[in-house]
């Protein structure tokens, strides 16, 4: 370990550089180092615009919907039942629980911490979710953060809220709308949201 | 450590500001800098708790004022400065300013000589302690009682593995609190779920 010498910003010192900048700098820097940066960033990007959506747990809940052996195979071990559909979580995210909502049960995933989430299966965090104002929130004011967030709860359904602060990841599973009966599991995919899946949203 | 990071619980806060189709990037170097991040944790320059904890220690005035992607800039630079692998004034001299880093690194700790196993079931009790290095245990669940819910596999100690430190990989077990118990009078009603490390659990008294 290098001791170096560290400031704390203010205003009296030569200006901070912009952000966009300051990340230039440090993938030239890696690049310099002899690190492959600019091939990790082109894979890395492809994933997070092409293959870490919500599509992905949207067929997950779709597929618990209408195979009531996958459902129970997805309660007891996430990890397996989504490599079944051949979706890998990152190594360290070593189990994955899903979260089933009912008529009269729901639950909403948060990381006051920081803002972990199974994003392979269930997309990257949205913005507001690595929100300061989430984060501080949603343990403590849950019913009315979601209702907030057009989520209102009656107060006779019970509300499980999930801090992710170790590397277990979480999604819900959310409770199938009445109305899609019949629908394949393509039609029923279609209407499962990250949002859903996060738990700001029943169907 | 007692940081302005531990936000969970804390009052003051305003409304989320939520749109159904919210973006996960607003800029293209968040996205590059998301997955460079990836790629310096893949060579083996740092780890997911070194990363966290590297955040953990920016300057509170800086945490607070800077987004989620700022965040991971400032840990990536910081720690790939401490491990010697890039230089402070480099990074400087190609951003051509400032380049803010975070605060040094202090000491970490081991796993709890007297941790025991719980099951699904078990009344637990988060032990009543403050840990100046990289902890995940929110200050919301200190000395808090609960019920294990689920038990995960065993994951390496992150108050150990963020500081270099030796320990045992331990389970997580999810407790269910209420958030009554965590904040009487003053919290909407839920259960409320923390996977909380092996270490910083005892029997509930």
């Amino acid at each position: 370990m290098h001791r170096i010498e560290h400031t704390v910003p203010s205003m009296n010192t030569p200006t901070i550089a912009p952000l966009p900048q300051r990340a230039a700098a440090i993938e030239a820097a890696l690049q310099a180092h002899g690190l492959d940066a600019a091939g990790g960033i082109a894979q890395g990007v492809h994933n997070a615009e092409d293959v870490w959506l919500p599509e992905r747990g949207a067929r997950v809940v779709a597929k618990a919907w209408v195979d009531a052996a996958f459902r129970d195979r997805l309660l007891a071990n996430g990890k397996a039942a989504v490599a079944e559909l051949g979706i890998e979580l990152p190594p360290h995210h070593r189990h994955l629980v899903a979260l089933e909502n009912t008529a009269t049960v729901h639950n909403v995933i948060c990381c006051t911490l920081c803002s972990c989430t199974a994003f392979t299966v269930i997309g990257l965090p949205p913005d507001w979710y690595k929100d300061l104002n989430y984060r501080a929130r949603i343990v403590r004011e849950s019913r009315s953060v979601l209702r907030e967030m057009g989520l209102d709860l009656p107060d006779a359904m019970e509300l499980r809220v999930w801090d992710t602060t170790a590397d277990t990841r979480y999604m819900v599973l959310p409770h199938r709308p009445a109305h899609t009966q019949g629908w394949s599991e393509a039609q029923l995919a279609a209407i499962v949201s990250k949002d859903a899946m996060i738990g700001v949203a029943r169907l | 450590m007692d940081g302005v990071h531990d936000l969970g619980g804390q009052q003051g806060f305003g409304p989320v500001v939520h749109r159904a189709d919210a973006a996960v990037f607003h800029e293209d170097w968040e996205k590059r800098i998301n997955a460079l991040y990836g790629v310096a944790v893949r060579a083996g320059i740092f780890n997911m708790d070194e990363y966290r904890h590297a955040i953990e220690r920016m300057e509170p005035r800086h945490y607070m004022s800077a987004g989620y992607y700022e965040r991971t800039l400032t840990s990536l630079a910081t720690l790939c400065v401490e491990k010697g692998v890039l230089s402070w004034a480099d990074l400087e001299q190609r951003a051509g300013g400032r380049f803010p880093l975070a605060l040094p690194l202090g000491p970490g700790r081991s796993n709890a000589a007297d941790a025991q196993a719980f099951h699904i079931g078990d009344r637990v009790q988060v032990r009543l302690e403050h840990v100046s290095g990289h902890v995940r245990a929110p200050g919301y669940i200190r000395g808090k009682r609960g019920v294990v819910v689920h038990i995960s596999p065993a994951y390496p100690f992150p108050d150990a593995h963020a500081h270099g430190v030796p320990a045992d990989d331990e389970p997580t077990y999810d407790v269910r609190f209420k958030s009554t118990d965590l904040w009487p009078d003053t919290a909407d009603n839920a259960f409320v779920h923390v996977g909380v490390f092996q270490s910083y659990l005892i029997p509930a008294a």
